[in-house]
C-alpha cells in the first residue's frame, strides 16, 4: 500500500475493485465501513459480484471479467473530458500525460459499456463522485492482478490516481491488499527472481557486487531466474531437476492442477518443508518438518510495509525446526560454511545490511509497535505515506495502455465464465484452517455460487452435485443459488483440495508479473453423474 | 500553554485539549476511573454511569466518559459523594443477574442455595466462567460491596450455544451495551442491538435469532468488549483461568492486515487468542480466523520428523543427519551435475522475513541461481 490502513478512515472517497473486502480483510474493511457509517465518505465498488461491502457502496459498478483496462480509461475519459482532473499534479510531477491521453480518448463511455457491460451513466457518476474527492483512496486485490492484464490494470488504477492528485497525500493512494500474511515480506526479502531484497535487481552489477561482498562468496548470478509459473513447464520438460519447496502447497494453489501435478512428478529430486503433509508435501522425496508462526521469533511485513515482530509462544512439536535452520543447514552441509546464525535477529541485523529501506528498523524500535519501511537509519521514523512530495524517480509516468480481452472466452461448448476466490472462514489452500471444526461448521466444503435464473436455466437445484468442467479438468461441487453472483458467472472458493477450483482455471499469464488468470476461464456446469 | 485549557482533578491541573472528555484527560495523567459501558473508539453511551465524577458547582455528579472537560472545572473522582454512587450502582447490577462469583455475597447460607442454583441454570457446577477476569468483580472487590441488598432478578432468556464460537450467556448481561457498539461501531457488522423493554431487555440478532442465523461473522469483537462472563468464547470457558496463561504478543499469520494479537498459553499450548488493544494496525479487532482458526497450531498430524519417500512411494521416518545430508548431496549433485539454473526454490509468504531472506541466500549465494520465487500471487 501506498498509504497506511488508518488512512482509509480519512478519505473522502474509496474505490474498491477486486477486493472482497470484508472475507479476505476483515479487519481493513472495518476501517472502509466506518469511513462511509460515521464520516460520510462515499464508496464506490467495482466488482462482479454482489459482495457483502455492495450494501456500503453508494455506486456498485458490475463489470465484466477482464473488462478493467475499460472501465478505468473510460472513469479517465470522462474526467479528461469534462475538466475534473488536478492540472497542478499532473503539470509538476507527472510525464506522458498527453500519449495517455490520446489512447484514452476512444473509450467513451458508450464504447466502455459495450466492453465493460456497465451503463454509460454509471461510469459518468462513478468518475464524477472521484474526481470531487479532495482525498480519494483506491483499494484493490487479487481480482486486479489475477488477469493475463493484471500489470495493466494496476498501472491503470495508478494513472487514474495520478490523474486526480491522489498521490502521496492522506487518505490517498493507491492501495493493494495482501491476501498473505508476508507476501510484502517475501517480496522485500528478494523472494523474487529478478530482485535481491529491497528491489535491487539481480541484474546490476552493482547490486551484485554488494551482495557478493557482503555474504563472502562470488559468481552471483545475474542472469534474471524463473517465476514459478515458468518453472512448472520446465519441470515438465526435464530442464528443472530439483525443486524445494517452503510452506506453499501449489498443488491446491496453481491454476490448471492437472499440468503442474504432472510437471512436479517430472522432477528428479522435490523438496517440501512445512507444517502438514499437503498435497504437495506428498510427492516429495523428502518432507522436512517445520515450525509455525508461533512456535518463532521474526518478523512479519504486513500490506502496509509495517514491519511487525512474531514472537515464540509455545514449542514446535516432536523434530520440528525453525525454517531459517533448516535452508542453513542444507547450506552447511553443502560445504558453506560461512555466516553461522544463532537466531532470528542475527539475520536480521544481516538484513538491515543488506537492505537500505529496512536499514533503520531493529528489533528493539519495534518491539512496540511496528514501522513503516522505508525506513534508511536508526532515527528515520519510518514512512506511512509514498510519493509525498516526490516519486522514487522524479515524475510519476502515466501508461498509455489498451483494452485486451481475457485469455479464454466462452463458448456453445463452454458457455459460462468462471471466476475464482475466498471465503471468510477459510484461508487459501486450506491448510490451517480447516484445523479448526468451528470454521469447517461455518464452511466446510467447496461450493459453485450461481444465479437463480442461470441454476433455472440448467435445471439445477439449491444444494444439488454437480459437474463443473473446462477444458482443462472437472471437478464436483454442490451448487449454491446466490444473489451475489452474476448471469453468466459461477463462483468457486479455492481452498479446498478435494474440488479444486485449480483443476479448472486457465494458466495463461500476465506476460510482466507472470501471474495467471485465476479470475476468468470458461466452464460449463451439468448435473453429477 | 493556554492558561485557559486546564481542568483539576484531584488537585492536578492538567492541560486538555477542546473536545476532550474528563475521562481521557485524566487517563492521559494516569488518574483511574473505572468505567464499565465506556468503549474506546466509539461514541459514549452514558449508559453505566460507573464512571462519574464531582464536578464542583454541579448539582448532580457527571458521567466522565461523555462529559467534555471545561475550562477551571475542579473534579474530585473519589470523593464520598462518588464513592456512594459507585457502590449503589455496583449492588444494583449485582444482583441484577446472576453474578454468582465469591463478591456477591459472604454469608454461607446464601452461597449453598445460590451454587445450587447455579447449577441449576448453568448446567455447570462450576462459579462464573470470568471469575478473576470480570471488570463487575474487580470493582466490587474495590469498592468493597456485595449483592445481598437487593432480591436477585432472574432472567427469562436461556444461554445459546449453537454456535461453533460464542456463548451467549444473557443471565449476566448488564445491558452495558459495549457488545453492540463492539459490533455497530467498531466492527461495523451490524448484526446485534437491543431489543426488548425494561428489565426485559436482550441484546439481539437479526430479530432475536441465535448468531449463526444472522449477520453476525463471528469476528468475537463483543466477546472481547464484554466486561462480563455474557460473552465468551466456547472453547476457553471453563477450560482456563486468567492467571494460568501467559499472554505472548505476536502478528496474525492469516491475511495481509497484519493484526497484533495475543496468544495466551496454558501448559505449553495456545487455548486463546484476543486482540492487542490500542496498537496499530487492529486496535484490538481481529477477525474470525485471527481469533478462533488457532487449532492447527497443536493439530495432531503437524509434522514432527523429517520424512524420506521410500521406494515403494510410501514415506519413513528419518533423523534430521540423515535428512539434510541427503537433501544436501542431492542439490549439490544437480548444480554440479545440471548447472545452478536446474534448480528452483519457491519460498513463502508465510514464513518470516528472516526466513524469506535465508531461503533467497541459499539459491543466490549457495546453489549460484535466481530461480527463487513463492507462490503469493497465486
Ligand atoms: S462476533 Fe462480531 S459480528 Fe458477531 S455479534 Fe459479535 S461483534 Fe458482531
Ligand atoms: S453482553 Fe456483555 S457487553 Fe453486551 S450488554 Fe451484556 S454485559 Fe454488556
Ligand atoms: S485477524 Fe483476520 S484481518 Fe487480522 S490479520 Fe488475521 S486474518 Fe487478517
Ligand atoms: S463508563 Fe461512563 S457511563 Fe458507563
Amino acid at each position: 500500500m501506498t498509504n497506511t490502513i488508518a488512512d482509509i478512515e480519512e478519505a473522502d472517497v474509496i474505490l474498491i475493485t477486486g477486493s472482497n473486502t470484508t472475507e479476505n480483510h476483515p479487519v481493513l474493511s472495518s476501517f472502509v465501513k466506518r469511513a462511509v457509517k460515521f464520516r460520510g465518505a462515499k464508496l464506490i465498488l467495482v466488482d462482479p459480484r454482489r459482495i457483502k461491502i455492495a450494501a456500503y457502496a453508494h455506486q456498485w459498478l458490475r463489470q465484466n471479467l477482464g473488462a478493467d483496462v475499460a472501465w478505468i480509461n473510460g472513469m479517465m475519459n470522462v474526467i479528461i473530458e469534462e475538466d475534473l482532473y488536478d492540472k497542478t499534479f499532473v503539470a509538476e510531477r507527472t510525464e506522458g500525460f498527453e500519449e495517455m491521453k490520446k489512447v484514452v480518448e476512444k473509450f467513451t463511455p458508450e464504447y466502455v459499456e459495450g466492453i465493460s457491460g456497465i451503463p454509460a451513466q454509471q461510469i459518468i457518476d462513478a468518475a464524477r463522485m472521484y474526481a470531487a474527492a479532495e482525498k480519494g483512496t483506491i483499494l484493490y486485490c487479487m481480482g486486479i492482478t489475477q488477469h493475463i492484464t493484471g500489470t495493466d490494470n494496476v498501472k491503470s488504477l495508478a494513472n487514474l490516481a495520478m490523474l486526480c492528485g491522489n498521490m502521496g497525500i492522506r487518505g490517498g493512494g493507491v492501495n493493494p491488499l495482501r491476501g498473505q500474511n508476508n507476501v510484502q515480506g517475501a517480496c522485500d526479502m528478494g523472494g523474487l527472481p529478478n530482485v535481491f531484497t529491497a528491489y535491487q535487481p539481480v541484474n546490476n552489477p552493482d547490486a551484485v557486487k554488494k551482495m557478493e561482498q557482503n555474504w563472502g562468496v562470488s559468481g552471483i548470478s545475474d542472469k534474471v531466474g524463473l517465476k514459478v509459473t515458468e518453472m512448472i513447464p520446465k519441470a515438465h520438460s526435464g530442464e528443472l531437476k530439483a525443486l524445494y519447496i517452503i510452506g506453499e502447497n501449489p498443488l491446491v494453489s496453481d491454476p490448471d492442477l492437472n499440468h503442474a501435478e504432472a510437471s512436479f512428478k517430472h522432477l528428479d529430486f522435490l523438496v517440501v518443508q512445512d507444517i502438514f503433509m499437503t498435497e504437495t508435501a506428498q510427492l516429495a522425496d523428502v518432507v522436512l518438518p517445520s515450525a509455525c508462526f508461533a512456535e518463532k521469533e521474526g518478523t512479519f511485513s504486513n500490506t502496509e510495509r509495517r514491519v511487525q515482530r512474531v514472537r515464540k509462544a509455545v514449542e514446535p512439536p516432536g523434530e520440528a525446526k525453525d525454517d531459517w535452520w533448516i535452508t542453513w543447514e542444507i547450506a552447511r552441509r553443502m560445504g558453506h560454511e560461512t555466516d553461522q546464525y544463532t537466531d532470528s535477529q542475527k539475520i536480521f541485523e544481516e538484513i538491515r545490511k543488506v537492505t537500505p529501506s529496512y536499514a533503520g528498523i531493529t528489533y528493539e524500535r519495534i518491539e512496540v509497535e511496528g514501522l513503516h519501511w522505508p525506513c534508511p537509519t536508526t532515527e528515520h521514523p519510518g514512512t506511512p505515506i509514498l510519493h509525498i512530495g516526490q516519486f522514487p524517480k522524479g515524475r510519476g509516468t502515466f501508461h498509455a495502455i489498451d483494452y485486451i480481452q481475457p485469455a479464454e472466452q466462452t463458448d456453445d461448448e463452454y458457455p459460462l465464465y468462471l471466476t475464482t476466490g475466498r471465503v471468510l472462514y477459510q484461508y487459501h489452500t486450506g491448510t490451517m484452517t480447516r484445523k479448526t471444526q468451528g470454521l469447517n461448521e461455518r464452511e466446510g466444503e467447496s461450493f459453485v455460487e450461481i444465479t437463480p435464473r442461470d441454476a433455472d436455466r440448467l435445471k439445477i437445484e439449491d444444494g444439488a452435485m454437480v459437474e463443473i468442467s473446462s477444458r482443462r479438468g472437472a471437478i464436483q461441487a454442490r451448487i449454491k443459488i446466490s444473489d451475489k453472483a452474476v448471469d453468466g458467472t459461477v463462483f468457486i472458493p479455492f481452498h479446498f483440495a478435494e474440488a479444486a477450483a485449480n483443476r479448472l482455471t486457465n494458466a495463461a499469464l500476465d506476460p510482466v508479473s507472470g501471474i495467471p488468470e485465476y479470475k476468468v476461464c470458461a466452464v460449463k456446469v451439468s448435473a453429477a453423474a | 500553554m493556554d492558561n485557559g485549557n486546564m481542568i483539576i482533578i484531584n488537585g492536578n491541573e492538567i492541560p486538555f485539549e477542546p473536545g476532550e472528555t474528563i475521562l481521557q484527560a485524566a487517563q492521559r495523567k494516569s488518574i483511574e476511573i473505572p468505567t464499565l459501558c465506556y468503549l474506546k473508539g466509539a461514541s459514549p453511551t452514558g449508559e453505566c454511569r460507573m464512571c462519574v465524577v464531582e464536578v464542583e458547582g454541579a448539582r448532580n455528579l457527571v458521567a466522565s466518559c461523555a462529559a467534555p472537560a471545561g475550562k477551571g472545572m475542579v473534579v474530585h473522582t473519589e470523593s464520598p459523594r462518588v464513592v456512594e454512587a459507585r457502590r449503589l450502582l455496583l449492588k444494583l447490577l449485582l444482583s441484577s443477574g446472576n453474578h454468582n462469583c465469591a463478591v456477591r455475597k459472604s454469608d454461607d447460607q446464601d452461597w449453598t442455595g445460590f451454587q445450587l442454583s447455579v447449577q441449576k441454570e448453568d448446567s455447570s457446577a462450576e462459579l462464573c466462567p470470568a471469575w478473576g477476569d470480570c471488570k463487575l468483580q474487580n470493582l466490587a472487590y474495590q469498592y468493597q460491596v456485595t449483592g445481598e441488598q437487593f432480591p436477585r432478578t432472574e432472567t427469562p432468556y436461556p444461554m445459546e450455544t449453537v454456535n461453533p464460537f460464542i456463548v451467549r450467556d444473557f443471565s449476566r448481561c448488564i445491558k452495558c451495551g459495549r457488545c453492540v457498539q463492539a459490533c455497530c461501531d467498531i466492527q461495523v457488522n451490524d448484526a446485534i442491538s437491543f431489543g426488548y423493554r425494561g428489565s426485559n431487555t436482550k441484546v439481539i440478532a437479526a430479530g432475536d435469532r441465535p448468531l449463526k442465523d444472522s449477520d453476525c461473522v463471528f469476528c468475537g469483537e463483543c466477546v472481547q468488549a464484554c466486561p462480563v462472563a455474557t460473552l465468551m468464547e466456547k472453547d476457553a470457558r471453563y477450560r482456563i483461568r486468567p492467571w494460568e496463561t501467559e499472554k505472548v504478543r505476536t502478528t496474525c499469520s492469516y491475511c495481509g492486515v497484519g493484526c497484533q494479537l495475543n496468544l495466551h498459553v496454558k501448559e505449553g499450548e495456545v487455548v486463546q487468542v484476543t486482540g492487542v488493544e490500542e496498537i496499530a494496525p487492529n486496535y484490538g479487532s481481529l477477525c474470525v480466523k485471527g481469533r478462533f482458526g488457532f487449532n492447527f497450531i497443536n493439530a495432531p498430524d503437524r509434522l514432527k520428523s523429517p520424512m524420506i519417500k521410500k521406494e515403494d512411494g510410501t514415506f519413513r521416518e528419518a533423523s534430521w543427519d540423515e535428512a539434510l545430508d541427503l537433501v544436501a548431496e542431492k542439490f549439490k549433485a544437480v548444480r554440479d551435475d545440471h548447472g545452478p539454473d536446474a534448480f528452483g526454490l519457491l519460498t513463502s509468504a508465510r514464513v518470516t522475513n528472516e526466513e524469506n531472506y535465508i531461503a533467497q541466500k541459499f539459491a543466490r549465494a549457495v546453489m549460484k541461481t535466481n530461480n527463487v520465487d513463492h507462490c503469493a500471487r497465486l
